[in-house]
């Protein structure tokens, strides 16, 4: 959890620019972002997102639209799990009005793992610890702006975390 | 019973940083105990982070979050001594809260 601090400290100082950039063009940033909000504070739980077994389905039941790879969102995993059951996963990104982060594991019986809203205020970075089944990739989603933006990592489990 | 939360929130700067652990069993629906039998699915769906009546994060959870669930975020606009209140559903209907204190 303390190498997580790290980014942070760079990460401020990035997001103190985009802070400056984002006051020059307030007027209209702020009238683009006020919808984009407003989605984010549908608070219900996305059962059905977390019900879809395959990749591709628990990103269409939860965000309903494509995603593109971002090299602005910096997925923390480790290379190598040496228990599935407790495997800690962080992610910083640089995106601009991040309004929510999640988390996919494209082997788990279940491919969506955690979901993460963000509002307006808080920093788009998220440290969580997942089970993982099997060797798998990781996907890491952030939706920026109305679009979707990801970054994918694999990583190796030598130990599954699913028991049974 | 001692809460089944623990966070801790210090303010850093203009941030106020958040760390949550949360004690519960997290269980998938899938694992067998020693009798074979499965062990039903039980775990936490919602957490919530509450500063001055506005929602700050709010996390969806599914299954896969390790058992005793940590989590970490940061947030602006805050001020030691001000009330942070966690509180988590899960898939029972069991629910917990805390009101801590950023220091």
């Amino acid at each position: 959890m303390t190498a997580s601090f790290g980014p942070l400290a760079t990460r401020r100082l990035i997001l103190k620019g985009a802070g400056l950039v984002a006051l020059i063009g307030l007027g209209n940033a702020v009238l683009h972002a006020t919808p984009v909000f407003a989605a984010a504070n549908d608070d219900k739980y996305p059962e059905d997102a977390f019900r879809q077994k395959n990749v591709g389905d628990a990103i269409k039941a939860l965000y309903g639209r494509d995603h593109e790879a971002s090299d602005k969102i910096k997925l923390d995993a480790p290379e190598i799990a040496e228990n599935g059951g407790v495997v800690p996963i962080a992610l910083t990104t640089t995106l601009p009005n991040v309004t929510s982060i999640a988390f996919i594991v494209a082997e788990n019986p279940s491919a969506l793992a955690a979901s993460y809203k963000i509002t307006e205020g808080t920093v788009p970075a998220v440290a969580n610890r997942l089970k993982m089944a099997k060797t798998s990739n990781v996907i890491a989603l952030v939706e920026s702006g109305g679009k979707l933006y990801s970054a994918t990592k694999e990583v190796k489990v030598t130990v599954g975390g699913c028991g049974g | 019973m001692a809460s089944s939360i623990r966070v801790r929130a210090v303010l850093n700067g203009d941030l106020a940083e958040v760390q949550t652990l949360i004690q519960h069993p997290m269980d998938t629906g899938l694992v067998k105990d020693a009798k074979g039998e499965l062990i039903p699915a039980h775990y936490i769906q919602q957490l919530t982070f509450v500063h001055k009546d506005k929602t700050v994060f709010l996390a969806d959870w599914g299954t896969a979050v390790s058992k005793d669930p940590y989590v970490k975020f940061a947030f602006k606009g805050a001020a030691k001594g001000d009330q942070l209140k966690v509180s988590w559903v899960d898939s029972k209907g069991g629910t917990d809260s805390l009101t801590a204190t950023i220091q």
